[in-house]
């Protein structure tokens, strides 16, 4: 990099800049309006909520581990569980490491005992034949729909009012007897069943995984293994349905209660290997793989850590963030006041700007990117102001360095804000290189702070160039300042030298 | 302030220069103290590790009548077994922890708790860690500190000069080593909130160090090509130019900081705020120390060992009659409008 200190060009139209950024400000205010992000997602510790813990071991009288692809295929079937409760912004993840691994679950509000109850139980998979399926919507229903035949009349009125789109309706309960015909929607919502009493059980499944058929076409598949049992059962269903009429061809696969898919049956399948084919994504196939695998699993779970964390407490947290925040933000402008007198009024300004480019972010992202503030993410913002202000006292004292070498002020604020700028760039990038590997190496709430953190040091670079910069340079051609006036931050005095005046 | 403010113009003109690199030994020896005293401390007594780290059970009850005799029979009534740690967070609330329990003992524990205090088993805060959660979090943290460590040793010798990145690094190792030290010595609780701190203070007494070597980068550019101070002379008249920074930036960094460790620990009584604002703190004091008693001298030091330099000394010390005075150079420059000659060069110079 040169050393010339030649007035910079981009310097020469400050009120451009800050045009832009007020532009900008504009802009992501509308964003947020538009897109409808009132409110900044909060984490658990802040508004209260309830997070298990479920420690997997092997359910009794079963033979075999704890894997940790079993673990895996738990934390998908219990987040759909957890999903189907209809709590925004539910979680479910594995923590720690290989087959030692604990499930967290975390959703929002006081649902305390319901998800314990919930997702404590073992999922349940049958094949049960499809007696009659319809749309989900009862509204969207076909009235001339008869009722089906050979199932009884209370299981076709219930299954004439059954409604898909309520939430309640698509809760996997588990306890549906595998004897009993049954009235089911499916995860989706899209389609109502009456199905026939299971025929064979998820147990009896003994392999399960997703394929991709690249001969015809492209298209994802899951292939099914049955041991003895579920061979010779299955088998039996599939010589039975496959010359039905539709839909009773159908065999539908029901986890939890809920139908996950119902494919058709075109051959007898007596082997004991089956193929379910459909347009399935790889996801999908993925997902249903696991699905059926997990139906197999001989997993059971122990309540290993079940924290509620009250409204009352999660508000005393955000309170205690926010005060501090106030606290540290307040202090620090008032510093820069006392010491900077005048120019004080920039730190102020910028700060107050950088927050609310911080508070539009946030809004923004936890819409776009699920981004929520935690009790660690607000200490990393309120730790960034200091972060912030540093890069505003580098620049004053740089402009104050260069008066004392005779420049008029505003010379001082063009030359000085080059070295500044150096000095400024290459700190903040030390500190987002810290603020990265935090995040990549971090675990749980280490990550919302080095989220924090990196986000309002990248605001602290375009503040102090789009705002702060320009705003010492429109400063400085104001009399108050540049005639070196005791108030202004850069008399004579507080220089301890002589200030070559204005021309 | 304003007498601040007028002291921040003699440091920067040279008129008052507090003598940094020629003192170093003094500060070497302050800090050699200190890390020896961290050492002792670290074997001796070890780290005070949460129950995040060696597993554990915490059971927090909000009761203001609620006193630690209670709880602490209610609890060994139980007959759980290992040490005991019950305290009172805040105001109203008690805490007890255990080490790590059985399901059946954890509800035994809970139990007994609601029965004394009278309150239901919902509303005791139960937190039961595992002990393979603090080995994953402990390895992380080594991952993120190695991993930090040579990115920024390799992005400042690329920004700056090697010599300066192995300067910046030391003060780093010698922050972290006191602050750890200090949480020995002091027996603070380490738990991931206090690793979070520590890990964040890597960056910000970088922050301060890159402010000093700025400068010094700056006043030593064309340092050969005249011959009015040795390296180590231009190295502390950029310490000292920079000092009324430092000074600024550290008190600004610690205000904010100081608000949440005041709100953390005076509020909510022990928990995230107050163990990570504690590192911070800590860590910010002593990374302010090293960025201005310990990166520049330890530089300058390295790069004295530079034939180039070596000649540049003797140069230096025969043109002032072997007075090695730095801060009488140059005390009339500024009045006359014009820069001192040491200042960085404006025009045709690289």
């Amino acid at each position: 990099m040169s050393t010339t200190n030649k007035p910079v060009k981009t310097a020469a139209r400050p009120g451009r800049s800050l045009a832009i950024l007020g532009l900008v400000l504009i802009a992501m205010t509308s964003l947020v309006f538009i897109q409808g992000a009132t409110s900044i997602r909060l984490g658990l510790d802040l508004r209260g909520g309830t997070s298990v813990t479920l420690q997997p071991r092997i359910a009794p009288g079963e033979e075999g581990k704890v894997t940790s692809e079993s673990i895996d295929q738990a934390v998908s079937i219990i987040r759909q569980r957890v999903n189907s409760l209809g709590v925004a912004e539910s979680e479910v993840a594995a923590q720690g490491s290989g087959t030692n691994r604990q499930i967290v679950i975390s959703v929002p509000g006081d649902t305390g005992r319901r998800v314990v109850e919930l997702v404590g139980q073992t999922a349940e998979l049958r094949f049960r034949q499809v007696l009659a399926s319809a749309s989900g919507n009862p509204a969207a229903a076909d009235p001339a729909a008869t009722p089906a035949s050979g199932v009884s009349a209370d299981a076709n009125a219930k299954f004439a009012a059954l409604d898909c789109t309520k939430p309640e309706n698509l809760q996997g309960t588990g306890t549906d007897l595998p004897t009993d015909v049954i009235v089911v929607c499916d995860r989706a919502g899209g389609t109502k069943y009456i199905l026939a009493p299971a025929e064979v059980l998820g147990r009896q499944i003994s392999k399960a995984s997703a394929g991709l058929d690249t001969q015809g076409g492209s298209a994802w598949y899951v292939s099914l293994t049955f041991n003895n049992e579920g061979t010779s059962a299955f088998g039996a269903l599939t010589t039975r349905v496959t010359t039905l009429p539709e839909p009773t061809n159908q065999v539908a696969i029901v986890l939890d209660g809920l139908v996950v898919s119902s494919p058709r049956i075109t051959e007898a399948i007596p082997s004991g290997n089956a193929q379910i084919t459909g347009s399935f994504t790889q996801l999908e196939a993925q997902d249903l793989a696991n699905v059926l695998k997990y139906g197999a699993l001989p997993l059971a779970f122990d309540r290993g850590e079940v924290q509620q964390v009250s409204p009352t407490l999660g508000a005393d947290q955000l309170n205690a963030g926010l005060l501090a925040g106030a606290l540290g933000l307040g202090l620090v402008m008032l510093y820069s006041l006392l010491y900077y007198r005048g120019l004080g009024i920039v730190t102020v300004g910028s700060l107050t700007v950088a927050g609310g480019l911080i508070y539009l972010l946030f809004l923004l992202l936890g819409k776009w990117i699920g981004f929520t503030l935690t009790l660690a993410g607000i200490a990393g913002a309120i730790v960034a102001i200091g972060v912030t202000a540093d890069s505003f006292i580098i620049y004053f004292e740089r402009i104050r360095d260069e008066m004392r070498e005779g420049r008029t002020l505003r010379t001082a604020v063009e030359t000085g804000w080059v070295r500044a700028r150096r000095t400024i760039l290459v700190a903040d990038f030390v500190s987002l290189i810290a603020a990265a590997l935090l995040y990549f190496f971090a675990v749980g709430g280490v990550r919302g702070f080095a989220f924090t953190l990196g986000l309002t040091t990248l605001v602290d670079l375009v503040v102090v160039f789009v705002f702060t910069k320009p705003l010492v340079a429109i400063l400085s051609r104001v009399p108050f300042f540049n005639s070196g006036h005791p108030w202004s931050g850069f008399s004579s005095k507080s220089l301890g030298t002589l200030v070559a005046k204005e021309a | 302030m304003s007498k601040m403010s007028g002291l921040g113009g003699r440091l920067y003109r040279g008129e008052t220069s507090v003598d940094f690199i020629g003192k170093r030994r003094r500060w070497y020896s302050v800090s050699a103290l200190f890390v020896l005293a961290s050492i002792a401390a670290l074997s001796l007594q070890g780290l005070h590790l949460g129950i995040e780290f060696k597993g554990g059970s915490s059971f927090t009850v909000n009761k203001a009548t609620a006193t630690i005799e209670q709880a602490r029979s209610a609890v060994e009534a139980t007959g759980v077994p290992g040490e005991l740690i019950v305290q009172e967070i805040g105001s109203d609330k008690v805490r007890v922890q255990t080490g790590a329990l059985d399901t059946v003992q954890n509800n035994a524990v809970q139990d007994a708790l609601a029965a004394e205090f009278g309150v239901s088993v919902e509303s005791i805060d139960t937190q039961i860690i595992g002990p393979s959660w603090g080995k994953e979090i402990t390895r992380k943290a080594i991952y993120g500190l190695v991993g930090f460590l040579i990115v920024v040793m390799l992005y400042l010798a690329m920004a700056f000069e090697p010599k300066m990145s192995i300067a910046a690094i030391a003060a780093v190792v010698h922050d972290v080593f006191i602050t750890v030290g200090i949480y020995a010595l002091v027996g603070f609780d380490v738990t991931p909130a206090t690793i979070i701190g520590f890990l964040t203070i890597l960056g910000y007494s970088l922050y301060d160090t890159v402010v000093v070597f700025d400068k010094v980068r700056e006043n030593t550019k064309a340092i050969t090509s005249n011959s009015t101070k040795t390296y180590s002379q231009a190295v502390n008249h950029a310490v000292n130019q920079t000092l009324v920074r430092s000074a600024n930036t550290s008190l600004i960094a610690l205000l904010p900081v100081g608000s949440i460790l005041f709100v953390g620990a005076g509020l909510l009584g022990a928990g995230t705020l107050k163990d990570l604002s504690l590192a911070l703190f800590i860590g910010l004091a002593v990374g302010t120390y090293s960025s201005i008693f310990i990166a520049p001298p330890v530089l300058a030091q390295l790069r004295e060992k530079e034939p180039a330099m070596q000649a540049l000394a003797k140069r230096v010390n025969a043109r002032s009659g072997a007075s090695a005075v730095s801060s009488s150079v140059n005390t009339d420059a500024a009045v006359n409008g014009r820069g001192p000659r040491n200042q960085p060069k404006r025009k045709g110079r690289k």
